[in-house]
C-alpha cells in the first residue's frame, strides 16, 4: 500500500486563475494585470503552494536557475533629510541609529569579503536626498580603489540623481542603479511626504535612458491594502526594472511604523508569487526583513516560489541570516550562484 | 580605546568594559545586571539583538555609532571604545 501526502484541494475559482496566469505568463511571457495581481493575493492558503510552484515555474522558464548573490553596505548611515515612514536613518525620527560615514579602507575590505561569498554585486547605499558634489568624490574614489582590489559588479544606490549625476556614475561603470519606489502610487503620501512619487520614478527613468540597469524596490507590509500591493507590482511592471528587491517592514524603534505588526509570512508568500506573475523576467530579490516575516521555513519556500537574487550577509542597518545559511541552502535546492560575466 | 572581540555569533555583545553591562544594547534602559539583557523587560531585545547590532553601550547608554558591513559590524562608544563582531565569508 502507498501512502500519499496530502495535497491540498483547490476550490475551482482558485484552479481557474492559477489556468489563466499559466497560459498568460508561463506559456506566452506576459505579465498578469493589476486585477489579476489582486486575484493572486486572495487566494486562499489551499492554493498558495500551487502559485509558488507556477511562480516557480516561470522563473526557470523565462530567468534561469541561477541565482544572483549580491551584498549592500552603507556608505553614509543615518540624517537623513527625508521622511520616509519606515526608515531609522531619517534624521526627522527619533531613531537610536547615528549618523556615521564608512571609509574607504573599510568599504574596499568589505566588497572583498562579499566577493569571497560568491557574490557578484556589491551596492553602495547612502541616507540622502541626492548626492551632493562631497558624497560623489567619494563614490568616484570608492569605485576605483574597489575596481583596483577586486573584481565584482558595482550598483548605486544614492537618492534621487540629476541628469548630470546620472551620466557620471554611468561613465564611471556603476552598472545598476537602485532607487525604489517602495510602495504603491496610491498609497505613497501616506508614507513619505518630502517628495513625490513623480520624483522617483524621474531618477529611475534617467537612469534607464543612460543605459544603467534599473533596481527598483517595494516594500510590503506597510500597511498598505491588497489592492495597493497590486497596484505596486502592477506599477513596478510598467517600469521593466532590471531588478526588483522586495522587502517586507521590519518595524524600526523611533519611526512612525514602529507598531505596525510584522506582516503576515503567508501573505509574504502570496506576495512573492503574485511579483513574479507580474514581472516574469526580472531578477526578484530578497531583501530585507525576510527573516522576521517567513523565517527559515518561508525563506526556502520563497525561493521556489519566484525569488531568484539574495542579498547575502547584513543590511545597511540591519543584520540578515549567517551568508553560509543561504549558501547552503541554494546548494541544497541546486540552484547555482549567477557567475560574474552572465546577464540574468 | 579598547577593542573588544564578541565570539558570540548571535550579535548578542558583551559589555566592552569588564564590568557587568548596565544597559540594554537594544532600547538603552537599565538591564537588570549580568551580561546581557535577561529580563522580561528586555526579553524582546534580546531576540531582537540577534537581529541587529547593539545602539546603545551597555556601561554607560551612549549611542554608538554603528557601522554594518555585509559580514560584520562594529559598534563604537566614544568613552568604551570599539566592539566588533565578523563572520566568516
Ligand atoms: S530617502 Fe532613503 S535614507 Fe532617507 S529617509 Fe528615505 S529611505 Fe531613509
Ligand atoms: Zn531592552
Ligand atoms: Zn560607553
Amino acid at each position: 500500500m502507498t501512502i500519499q501526502a496530502a495535497v491540498p484541494t483547490i476550490d475551482e475559482t482558485s484552479a481557474k486563475i492559477l489556468e489563466t496566469a499559466r497560459r498568460q505568463v508561463l506559456e506566452d511571457g506576459i505579465g498578469l494585470t493589476q486585477p489579476q495581481l489582486e486575484e493572486i493575493l486572495r487566494l486562499p492558503d489551499a492554493a498558495l503552494p500551487a502559485a509558488l510552484q507556477l511562480a516557480h515555474e516561470v522563473r526557470l522558464k523565462h530567468c534561469g536557475e541561477d541565482v544572483e548573490v549580491e551584498g549592500i553596505i552603507s556608505i553614509k548611515t543615518g540624517g537623513c533629510p527625508e521622511d520616509c515612514h519606515f526608515c531609522s536613518q531619517s534624521g526627522l525620527f527619533d531613531s537610536p541609529v547615528r549618523g556615521v560615514w564608512l571609509d574607504i579602507p573599510e568599504l574596499v575590505k568589505a566588497a572583498k569579503e562579499t566577493a569571497a561569498t560568491g557574490a557578484t554585486e556589491f551596492c553602495i547605499v547612502a541616507a540622502v536626498r541626492g548626492p551632493d558634489i562631497k558624497l560623489m568624490n567619494q563614490i568616484k574614489f570608492a569605485i576605483d580603489r574597489i575596481n583596483e582590489a577586486v573584481d565584482i559588479n558595482i550598483a548605486c544606490s544614492l537618492g534621487m540623481l540629476t541628469q548630470r549625476q546620472v551620466e557620471q556614475l554611468a561613465e564611471w561603470g556603476v552598472h545598476r542603479y537602485n532607487h525604489n519606489l517602495e510602495t504603491a502610487r496610491s498609497y505613497f503620501p501616506e508614507v513619505v511626504t518630502t517628495h513625490s512619487y513623480e520624483e522617483r520614478l524621474e531618477t529611475c527613468n534617467m537612469v534607464k535612458a543612460a543605459g544603467m540597469e534599473l533596481c527598483c524596490g517595494a516594500l510590503i507590509g506597510m500597511g498598505e491594502t491588497l489592492e495597493q500591493r497590486a497596484e505596486l507590482a502592477a506599477q513596478l511592471a510598467a517600469l521593466e526594472p532590471h531588478e526588483v528587491p522586495l522587502n517586507f517592514l521590519n518595524p524600526r524603534p523611533g519611526t512612525p511604523l514602529e507598531n505596525q505588526g510584522i506582516m503576515d509570512g503567508k501573505d509574504a508568500l502570496r506576495a512573492i508569487a503574485a511579483f513574479r506573475l507580474a514581472m516574469p523576467r526580472t531578477v526578484l530579490r530578497y531583501a530585507g526583513g525576510r527573516e522576521l516575516t517567513l523565517g527559515d521555513l518561508g525563506t526556502r519556500e520563497g525561493l521556489l516560489g519566484g525569488i531568484n537574487a539574495v542579498i547575502v550577509g547584513n543590511y545597511l542597518t540591519t543584520l540578515g541570516r549567517p551568508a553560509t545559511a543561504d549558501l547552503n541552502l541554494l546548494v541544497e535546492l541546486n540552484m547555482p550562484i549567477k557567475e560574474l560575466q552572465k546577464t540574468l | 580605546m579598547t577593542a573588544v572581540q564578541t565570539n558570540s555569533t548571535t550579535g548578542v555583545s558583551t559589555s566592552p568594559t569588564s564590568d557587568p553591562a548596565q544597559y540594554c544594547g537594544h532600547c538603552g534602559e537599565p538591564s537588570d545586571g549580568g551580561a546581557g539583557p535577561t529580563s522580561d523587560v528586555h526579553l524582546r531585545c534580546g531576540e531582537r539583538l540577534t537581529l541587529e547590532p547593539p545602539r546603545y553601550c551597555a556601561a554607560c547608554r551612549r549611542r554608538m555609532k554603528v557601522q554594518v558591513t555585509p559580514l560584520g559590524w562594529t559598534a563604537e562608544c566614544s568613552r568604551h571604545g570599539v566592539t566588533v563582531m565578523r563572520m566568516r565569508p
